[in-house]
């Protein structure tokens, strides 16, 4: 068995703790006088648009790691955080464009600082990728891709702070603390929701972690057993190398 | 039920099906990557084995 009980058991909790969020959201939470069904978006978009800008930071953090000890482990780390979190960050602007067109009758509306900063946070990392790949020397990929995901993961809670104090508020405040903001009902469904969401984040970059490192000891596998000319040359990517791959 | 229900209904699901289906797709390219891992491992073992097979004939010659 490549992956161990451990990543089972927290695939199962993701699972029932999604189940239970989605369950509460639709049954339990009431419904939303001012927007009716189509509110029920927010309990699928905000807890991916939040746990896609942890990712983010989390990323940012093992950079942090990653240059302090120069450990290849810390930069893995750093690369599927972000990889999963552009993921999720696709499906952010995606789910959102869609509660837009349900909500404005607009699939985007480009004064509207919370929709726009999410945009500029994604493109930016959309370049992650790329810029990894610019660099062929693995321990300088790492070291310049450390450095990118500290300095843009400290821009994420930046922008977060610039949209909270900016003067348009047409985007919905989640957590307003003037005019009510949430009822108890539906900020138990929200919580549940983004422990479900935040759950599939942990299992998803465990389960990554997990195939990556697989892959790296059975490359080293095969070099012990056939030797250097049955290990296909790893060419040029943007995936971290771990020091058994090379 | 409001009287909006039906209008709005598919937007909501549009945007769980998105979820889902992004969720679908990248466990699936994952179960692909470990379906390779086990066929390469099966290979690997293989390659153990005539590894083995081979140094025992040599064995089997030298004494």
């Amino acid at each position: 068995m490549l992956y161990g009980t451990r990543l089972r058991a927290l695939a199962l909790l993701t699972a029932v703790t999604l189940t239970a969020g989605f369950a509460l959201a639709f049954f339990y939470a009431p419904m939303d006088a001012d927007q009716g069904f189509m509110q029920k978006i927010f309990y699928v978009h905000v807890p991916l648009a939040i746990v896609a800008l942890c990712g983010f930071v989390f990323g940012g953090i093992m950079g942090i790691q990653h240059l302090r000890t120069r450990e290849q482990r810390y930069d893995l780390r750093s690369y599927v955080a972000i990889h999963l979190s552009l993921v999720l960050g696709a499906g952010v602007l995606i789910t959102g464009a869609i509660w837009a067109k349900a909500s404005w009758g607009h699939w985007w509306v480009w004064d509207e600082p919370t929709l726009v900063s999410f945009l500029i946070v994604f493109l930016l990392y959309a370049t992650y990728q790329p810029l990894r790949f610019s660099i062929e020397d693995p321990e300088r990929q790492a070291r310049y891709a450390s450095v990118f995901a500290v300095v843009a993961g400290a821009f994420v809670p930046l922008n977060f702070l610039a949209v909270r104090l900016a003067q348009s508020y047409t985007h919905p405040r989640v957590f307003a603390t003037t005019n009510g903001g949430l009822p108890d009902k539906m900020k138990l469904a929200f919580y549940v929701c983004l422990l479900g969401m935040a759950a599939l984040y942990v299992t998803l970059w465990k389960y990554e972690m997990a195939s990556k490192h697989t892959s790296a000891q059975l490359r080293s596998l095969r070099r012990k057993l056939g030797g250097e000319d049955d290990v296909a040359p790893r060419g040029r990517t943007a995936a971290p190398s771990l020091g058994t791959s090379r | 039920m409001t009287d909006t229900l039906p209008d709005n209904t598919g937007y909501v699901a549009a945007a769980y099906l998105v979820f889902f289906a992004l969720v679908l797709i990248y466990v699936v390219i994952m179960a692909a990557k470990l379906s390779r891992f086990e066929r390469e491992l099966s290979e690997l073992n293989e390659l153990a084995d005539r590894h083995l097979d081979e140094s025992r004939e040599q064995e089997a010659v030298r004494t």
